[in-house]
């Protein structure tokens, strides 16, 4: 049977999109997590990933075309959809819902594996072996690409392409969208705000001796430490990662850190680290890396946007001492870090200079009081007094 | 003896100065055949020399190639420099045994003690309606031989120029002179001096898609090139020249400047030397590549007299054009 | 590598960890991070950059040599060849 690929809402206040490029065409075998479109929105220009595994039937919202979120832009004969009566999963607002919407019905595993049969083997994708080499050297994900080489095949030339105008024209609607939801944020959400300044001399001296014994594309930056600890924090105690809606609070179960990243060209996004708890830190690192290389170069990917649990926001390269950061709806808790600095500090009743940062945190009042938020900054701040287990 | 650079020859009039210069610079060289005497050549290549050189050193022989290509292993090996020519590839089969088993083999055989610096001159290729038993190009099966040296000139600096390092080399050398270049004209120029056996050339640069090509194709592919470059496509077009070895580093060297390659090969695609290259650049720049590499062959079929027939079943020009379009990911 | 030479190469991998910068803005004697927000990120990825490119390892202790074009240059002139 055929499904829906509709145009999904990346983020609270998005109400239409502009499919800008289609990465697939009909017939074309697709896989639960491939980029097929890229969609124009406040944000910038987001690779948007399909949820399903199936074969494309029609393309109905051409290229320039400028539709509302919902709207049915591609229909598809899923591979797994004999039987279930489920609308064609979309990329929705949190990333749970969208992985609930999008796992295989298990109903009738017979009529699946029959359907999966009958659906063309995956084909790999074309792309030339020239065009592999050259797109690891540049850091261009071939998956992204549409190829112009002999059937379709990826060639040096279109990674290129890819590799060296990766700039893509901020919008001027991303200052108009940031406005909207953090509008929203403070007209609807009670915030309160907390702050702690915590000796991190134990992290941050454990951080330099790491880094100096490892090679240098394994260094790890204190943010990413503030990631994990916010992450395992979350695991703790509840009321901070999740979403709010129709008047009530969900824990989500998985904790997909979103780290706001400042845009030079102006304007501010928040992609997300997924699963940041379980990450191992050299992994989490990279990760971090990559989000952040492709969030300036305005490759993000719309799941990575629409699936923060909570945020943390770090000004430690601004200098200054602490943020009061704000809310993006549906969440309910988003953590601000200051600047790691030397300041005179109190141990057994001497002032000594330790290395000194100021953990704040903006939190829904709907869902938790400042008691539990204060054990929650508390919590990050003990994990990293012990970096080694982060 | 020699005409001076500049001139304008044939590519017919640039292997007898050649063989003239050979005969006059060196008492142990002479030329024997089928009709090279009297007749001067089935192709007119040895006319005239009869009468300026003597019986002794232009010996026209009786129709058995076995005989005669033996005739002249042995006189390579007992210190004579023999240019043997055979009318075409098609009736080298009858001196295969010769060639195969006696020429490439005795000098291994003997742990260095014979040489056997004996040159093979054969007319080879199609397009002169001369019907399947006179037009076949079979370079590629003396190519597989270790031992021999397949050299095929296509210019006419190396048709004037190979004959030299040829009649150097202690190892038998066979020259491929495709039938239907004989008539070309050219100018000759100082190149002609660097012709050897081991290297290839490239013959127009380009920057977006490599043709390798050897003998006769390579005025198909000059002529392709031309018509690419009409359509934006920069072709660079490398002639092989030596197909015994085969110059690996100028064809990779390419390869890698343009990362696309079709090959242009007179001979039938199965198991033919086009196979050969396309495998060496797979082997050696299989990373380079951005594009499938594409073969144009002759058509596998005894090649046709009819005239119409005969050009359908050779690699032309708007085949190649086609090849590398579709190498270029233009749809057909 | 000619001094030139470098500095070209410096300015194309900071414009390729920072794609929103424009290179042609680059002031060589003022701090990257003054003029456009280099931070602890990018300057990794610098790093990062460098040793894949140039082959050099730069210390954590001696990001503060890479902080504009101009000290990029003179703590690498020497380092590379």
């Amino acid at each position: 049977m055929l499904s829906e690929f509709r145009m999904p809402a990346l983020g609270a206040d998005m109400e239409e999109g502009t499919v800008v490029q289609w990465n697939v065409a009909p017939g074309d075998t697709v896989k639960r997590g491939q980029v097929v479109a890229v969609v124009e929105t406040d944000k910038g220009a987001i690779d948007v990933e399909i949820f399903e595994d199936g074969v494309v039937r029609e393309i109905v919202v051409q290229p320039g075309t400028k539709v509302a979120v919902g709207t049915v832009l591609a229909r598809l004969e899923a591979a797994a959809s004999a039987g279930a009566a489920a609308p064609a999963s979309v990329v929705h607002e949190d990333a749970r819902s969208s992985v609930a919407a999008s796992r295989p019905s298990a109903v009738n595993p017979e009529a699946s594996a029959e359907a999966l049969e009958a659906t063309a083997p995956p084909v790999r994708a074309k792309v030339s072996p020239a065009a592999r080499v050259r797109a690891r050297e540049l850091g261009v994900d071939v998956a992204t690409l549409t190829g112009t080489g002999p059937g379709g095949a990826i060639t040096v030339e279109d990674v290129e392409k890819a590799g060296v105008t990766p700039r893509r024209e901020l919008p001027g609607g991303m200052r108009d969208a940031i406005a909207a939801a953090m509008s929203r944020s403070k007209r609807e959400i009670p915030h309160y705000y907390l702050s702690l300044a915590t000796d991190v001399t134990v992290a941050s001296d454990w951080l330099v001796a790491r880094n100096a014994s490892v090679p240098v594309d394994e260094r790890v930056i204190f943010a990413a430490l503030l990631i994990k600890a916010v992450a395992l924090a979350c695991r703790e105690l509840e009321g901070f990662s999740g979403f709010y809606r129709e008047g009530r609070f969900e824990e989500s179960p998985s904790v997909h850190v979103g780290v706001a990243v400042a845009l030079r060209g102006g304007g501010l996004v928040a992609p997300a680290i997924m699963d940041a708890a379980d990450k191992a830190l050299p992994a989490l690192m990279e990760d971090f890396r990559q989000l952040v290389m492709r969030a300036r170069a305005g490759r993000l990917r719309a799941s990575e946007l629409a699936a923060p649990t909570i945020i943390l926001t770090s000004l430690g390269d601004s200098a200054v001492d602490a943020v009061f950061p704000i809310i993006q709806p549906p969440q309910v808790a988003i953590v601000g870090a200051g600047a790691v600095g030397m300041r005179p500090w109190v141990v057994d009743g001497q002032v000594v200079p330790r290395q000194v940062i100021s953990l704040s945190l903006g939190a829904d009042h709907r869902v938790t009081d400042g008691r539990l938020g204060a054990q929650f900054l508390a919590r990050i701040a003990s994990k990293l007094a012990a970096p080694e287990t982060l | 003896m020699t005409t001076g650079t500049g001139t304008v020859i044939t590519y017919r009039e640039a292997m007898k100065q050649a063989i003239r210069e050979a005969l006059a610079s060196d008492p142990r060289v002479f030329v024997m055949g089928e009709d090279v005497g009297k007749y001067g050549g089935c192709y007119a290549v040895t006319k005239g020399l009869l009468d300026e050189f003597g019986e002794e050193r232009i010996r026209d022989t009786p129709l058995s190639e076995s005989a005669f290509v033996g005739a002249g292993v042995g006189a390579a090996v007992a210190g004579m420099r023999p240019i043997v020519e055979i009318m075409t590839v098609n009736f080298s089969l009858l001196a295969a045994d010769q060639i195969v088993n006696s020429a490439a083999t005795l000098s291994h055989m003997s742990g260095g003690q014979f040489h056997v610096p004996l040159v093979i001159r054969m007319a080879t290729g199609a397009g002169r309606q001369l019907a399947a038993q006179h037009s076949h190009s079979l370079e590629c099966w003396y190519a597989h031989v270790p031992g021999l040296r397949v050299v095929e000139p296509a210019t006419i600096d190396d048709a004037r120029g190979v004959l030299r390092p040829a009649l150097a080399c202690p190892d038998p050398v066979l020259i491929f002179e495709p039938n239907s270049l004989y008539n070309m004209e050219g100018e000759l120029t100082g190149a002609a001096a660097t012709a050897d056996l081991s290297t290839a050339r490239v013959r127009r640069e380009g920057k977006d898609v490599t043709l390798v090509t050897y003998g006769a194709s390579l005025w198909r592919c000059m002529a392709a090139a031309e018509q690419l470059a009409a359509g934006g496509v920069e072709a660079e077009v490398v002639d092989l020249r030596s197909l015994r070895p085969l110059d690996d580093a100028t064809i990779l060297a390419s390869v890698r400047r343009t990362r696309r390659v079709v090959i242009v090969d007179e001979g039938w695609r199965t198991g033919g030397l086009a196979a050969e290259v396309a495998m060496r650049v797979v082997e050696q720049g299989f990373y380079d590549l951005d594009a499938p590499i594409g073969r144009v062959c002759s058509e596998e079929v005894p090649i046709p007299y009819p005239k119409h027939l005969e050009d359908a079943a050779l690699p032309s020009v708007e085949r190649i054009v086609t090849a590398v379009r579709r190498t270029m990911g233009d749809a057909e | 590598m000619k001094r030139e030479e470098l500095a070209a190469k410096l300015l194309a991998m900071v414009t390729d960890i920072a794609p929103d910068v424009d290179p042609a803005t680059v002031i060589p004697g003022i701090d990257f991070r003054d003029q456009f927000d280099f931070d602890s990120m990018d300057t990794l990825n610098f790093a990062i950059a460098l040793h894949r490119e140039l082959g050099v390892e730069v210390p954590e202790a001696e990001y503060s040599r890479l902080a504009s074009l101009d000290k990029c240059v003179a703590y690498l002139a020497g380092k590379v060849r």
